[in-house]
C-alpha cells in the first residue's frame, strides 16, 4: 500500500501538467483526461480510506529520508477522510462545470483543476509543517487562477484582495513555522507532538506566541471571525464550480486547526494550556453569528451561500475548541456535511444565476427556466445548511450541541438561535426567488439549453447529503474512533520512526 | 549583530504593514513584498545568528549553522517571488477592467454581482 500514499498528489500534478501542454487547445479532450483523472483520484482516495481504517497510520518516506530529517506523508484516517471527501467533492463539480460549459469560459480551467486538486490532497496528506505550507501555497496559487476563471471587472478586484489577504496568511505561516522550529528544532508534525510535551522552561512564551501565530494562519483560511473579510467578495464573485469547490478549501483550516489543535498542542500542553481553546472558542461564536446576520442580510444569492459558509464554519470551531474526542467527532461528521451542503449551495447559486439576469435577492423577477427544480433543490439545501430535520445538518447540530453539554447555556442559545435566523434568511430568499417570482411580469428571455449534467451533479450532493444522514450511526461510530486516534496520537507518532533521543 | 537584524526587521515589518493598509493596489504589493522579505531574514534566524561557519560538511570547519532554515529560505524565496508576480498581473488585470486601481470594493456602480460571465 505505501506507495499509493503520494498518489493523490502525483496523479493531479502529472495529468495537470499533460492538459497544459498537450490538449490546451482541444476542450474535449480536456475534459476526457481531466474527468478521468479525477475518478481515478476517487477511486485511489477509497482504497486509501479503507486501508487506513484497517491498519493504523502509515508513513511514505519521501526520498527515504527518516523522518524528522526529511518529508514524510502520513496516511492516517482523518486524512484519509479528508481526501476521499475532496475527491467526491471534485468529481460532482467537474460534472458540473462540463454540464453548465463554465470550462469554456476561459482557458485552462481543468488544468488549474487538477493542480487545486494536487494542492488539496498534499494539504491533507502531509506529515511535515514546512510542507503543509508548500501544499497551501500550491493549492492557492491554483486557486487565484480558477478565481477570476472567465474574467471581469468585479472578479479581477475580488481576486486582488483575495490574493493579497492570503499572501499576509502566508507571511504569518512563514514567521509562526520559523519561530518553531527556533524553539523546537524540528518540523516534522510527530515529531513536534513529542517535542511540544517536554519544552524547556524558558522557551515557553515564544513557543505560545507561535502556537498563537499557527492558529491565526488556520484561522484565515477557516474564515475565522475577525479574519473572514476575505470570504463573501471572494466566493459571491468566483465561478459557481469554484465557489463550491473553494467548500472545501475552508475546511483544510478546519482540518489544520484539528491536527494541530487535538494532536500537537492539545490543552495538556504545559507551554500553551488551554490558551487555543480560550482564544478559539469566542471566536468561533462570534462567526456562528455574523454568518448568521450576514445570511439574512445579504444582498445577492452568492453571498447568501458565502455567508452560509461562514456560518458553517463557527458551528465546526465551536467544535473543534473544545477539544474533547466527542466534540473533534462531532467536528468532522458537521465538516463532512457542510462541505457537501454549502458546495450544493454555491451550484443552485449558479444555476439561478444563469437563469436570471442577476442573482440579487431585493426585487422579484419573472420566473425563471426550470424553476420548480431548482426551487426544490434551493429548498433541500437549505434545510441541510440551516440544520433542519430530517437532513444531516440537523444531525451534525446535534451532535455539536451533545459533545458541549457543559456549556449549554451559552452554546445551545447561540447554535439555536442563529439557525433561526438562517431559516428566516433562507426563506426571505426563496419566496423572492421563486414565489414572488409569479407577481413579476413574465419576460421572454433566451432560453437555456437543458443542462442534465450540471443537475445530475446537484442532486449528486444532496444525495450524499442523504447518504449522511442514513449511516449517520456507522459514520458518527467511524468518525469517534478517528477522533479518539486524534486525541491519543501514540500510533501516529510511532508510524513516523523518530530515532530515540539518549 | 542580533539588534541590528532584530530592528532590521521590525522597520521592514513595519513599512510593510503600514504599505498594505494604503488604498491603492502598488503600494500594497510593495508592502507585501517588503513582509517577504521581512519573513525571509526572520527565517534565517531561526537557524541562530552566526559569522563564517558553512552549512556542509567542510574538513577545515571550526562548526557549523545551521543548514535547514538557509534550505527552507530558498523555498519560501521562490514561492514568495511567484506569488508576487501573480498578484502583480491579477493587480494589472483589474487596473484594466476596472480603469482606477483602488483596492476596495465599496465604490463599485450598480453591477450586479455573481451575474457577471
Amino acid at each position: 500500500m505505501s506507495h499509493w500514499i503520494i498518489a493523490p498528489v502525483i496523479l493531479p500534478a502529472l495529468v495537470g501538467a499533460a492538459i497544459m501542454l498537450f490538449m490546451r487547445n482541444d476542450l474535449l479532450l480536456q475534459r476526457v483526461f481531466s474527468l478521468a483523472s479525477t475518478l481515478a483520484l476517487t477511486a485511489i482516495a477509497a482504497a486509501l480510506l479503507w486501508a487506513a481504517t484497517l491498519h493504523p497510520p502509515e508513513v511514505y518516506f519521501l526520498g527515504n529520508w527518516p523522518a524528522p530529517f526529511g518529508i514524510v506523508l502520513v496516511l492516517d484516517r482523518l486524512s484519509a477522510l479528508m481526501v476521499m471527501l475532496t475527491a467526491l467533492l471534485a468529481v460532482a463539480i467537474q460534472l458540473y462545470a462540463i454540464g453548465s460549459d463554465w470550462d469554456a469560459r476561459g482557458r485552462h480551467f481543468h488544468a488549474l483543476f487538477q493542480f487545486q486538486l494536487m494542492g488539496i490532497s498534499g494539504a491533507f496528506l502531509t506529515g511535515d509543517a514546512f510542507n503543509l505550507f508548500v501544499f497551501f501555497e500550491v493549492l492557492l496559487i491554483a486557486s487565484y487562477g480558477l478565481m477570476i476563471h472567465g474574467g471581469g471587472k468585479d472578479r479581477l478586484r475580488a481576486g486582488v484582495q483575495y490574493v493579497a489577504f492570503n499572501l499576509v496568511g502566508s507571511s504569518l505561516f512563514l514567521f509562526a513555522l520559523a519561530t518553531i522550529y527556533a524553539v523546537t528544532g524540528t518540523l516534522n508534525i510527530a515529531d513536534l507532538a513529542v517535542k511540544a510535551q517536554t519544552l524547556p522552561e524558558g522557551d515557553d512564551a515564544l513557543f505560545r506566541v507561535a502556537a498563537v501565530m499557527l492558529m491565526l494562519v488556520f484561522a484565515v483560511k477557516g474564515a475565522l471571525v475577525p479574519l473572514q473579510f476575505w470570504l463573501p467578495a471572494t466566493y459571491a464573485n468566483a465561478p459557481g464550480p469554484v465557489a463550491a469547490l473553494f467548500a472545501v478549501m475552508t475546511k483544510i483550516g478546519a482540518y489544520a486547526a484539528i491536527r494541530f489543535g487535538v494532536m500537537v498542542i492539545p490543552p495538556s500542553t504545559p507551554a500553551t494550556g488551554t490558551l487555543i481553546a480560550d482564544l478559539m472558542m469566542p471566536a468561533a461564536i462570534a462567526t456562528l453569528i455574523i454568518g448568521a446576520i450576514g445570511v439574512l442580510g445579504a444582498s445577492t444569492l452568492g453571498r447568501l451561500a458565502a455567508f452560509a459558509a461562514i456560518a458553517s464554519m463557527g458551528t465546526a470551531f465551536i467544535a473543534i475548541s473544545a477539544f474533547t474526542p466527542a466534540a473533534t467527532a462531532a467536528a468532522l461528521y458537521y465538516i463532512v456535511h457542510s462541505t457537501l451542503a454549502g458546495a450544493a449551495l454555491f451550484l443552485i447559486a449558479d444555476l439561478v444565476a444563469d437563469r436570471r439576469a442577476h442573482d440579487r435577492l431585493d426585487q422579484a423577477l419573472p420566473p425563471i427556466q426550470n424553476s420548480g427544480l431548482i426551487a426544490g433543490l434551493f429548498m433541500a439545501s437549505a434545510i441541510a445548511t440551516a440544520g433542519m430535520p430530517p437532513l444531516s445538518g440537523f444531525f451534525g447540530k446535534l451532535l455539536v450541541m451533545d459533545a458541549l453539554r457543559d456549556q449549554a447555556a451559552l452554546v445551545w442559545s447561540v447554535i439555536l438561535i442563529t439557525s433561526l435566523v438562517v431559516i428566516l434568511g433562507f426563506a426571505r430568499a426563496g419566496s423572492t426567488l421563486f414565489w414572488k417570482a409569479h407577481a413579476a411580469a413574465p419576460l421572454e428571455g433566451p432560453r437555456h439549453e437543458p443542462q442534465g449534467l450540471a443537475f445530475t451533479a446537484t442532486f449528486g450532493l444532496l444525495a450524499g447529503l442523504v447518504a449522511l444522514t442514513v449511516f449517520a450511526g456507522p459514520v458518527m461510530a467511524w468518525m469517534e474512533a478517528t477522533a479518539l486516534s486524534l486525541h491519543d496520537p501514540a500510533a501516529y507518532i510511532a508510524a513516523n520512526q523518530l530515532p530515540q533521543v539518549k | 549583530m542580533e539588534l541590528l537584524v532584530a530592528s532590521a526587521l521590525g522597520l521592514l515589518t513595519s513599512a510593510g504593514v503600514y504599505l498594505m493598509l494604503r488604498q491603492r493596489t502598488f503600494p500594497v504589493i510593495v508592502g507585501l513584498t517588503l513582509l517577504s522579505y521581512a519573513v525571509n531574514v526572520f527565517i534565517f534566524t531561526a537557524g541562530r545568528l552566526t559569522v563564517n561557519l558553512p552549512p556542509i560538511i567542510d574538513k577545515y570547519a571550526n562548526g557549523y549553522t545551521d543548514p535547514l532554515p538557509q534550505a527552507l529560505v530558498l523555498t519560501a524565496i521562490v514561492i514568495s517571488f511567484g506569488m508576487t508576480a501573480v498578484l502583480v498581473m491579477m493587480a494589472l488585470g483589474a487596473y484594466l477592467e476596472a480603469g482606477h486601481d483602488k483596492v476596495d470594493m465599496n465604490d463599485t456602480d450598480e453591477t450586479p454581482k455573481g451575474g457577471a460571465k
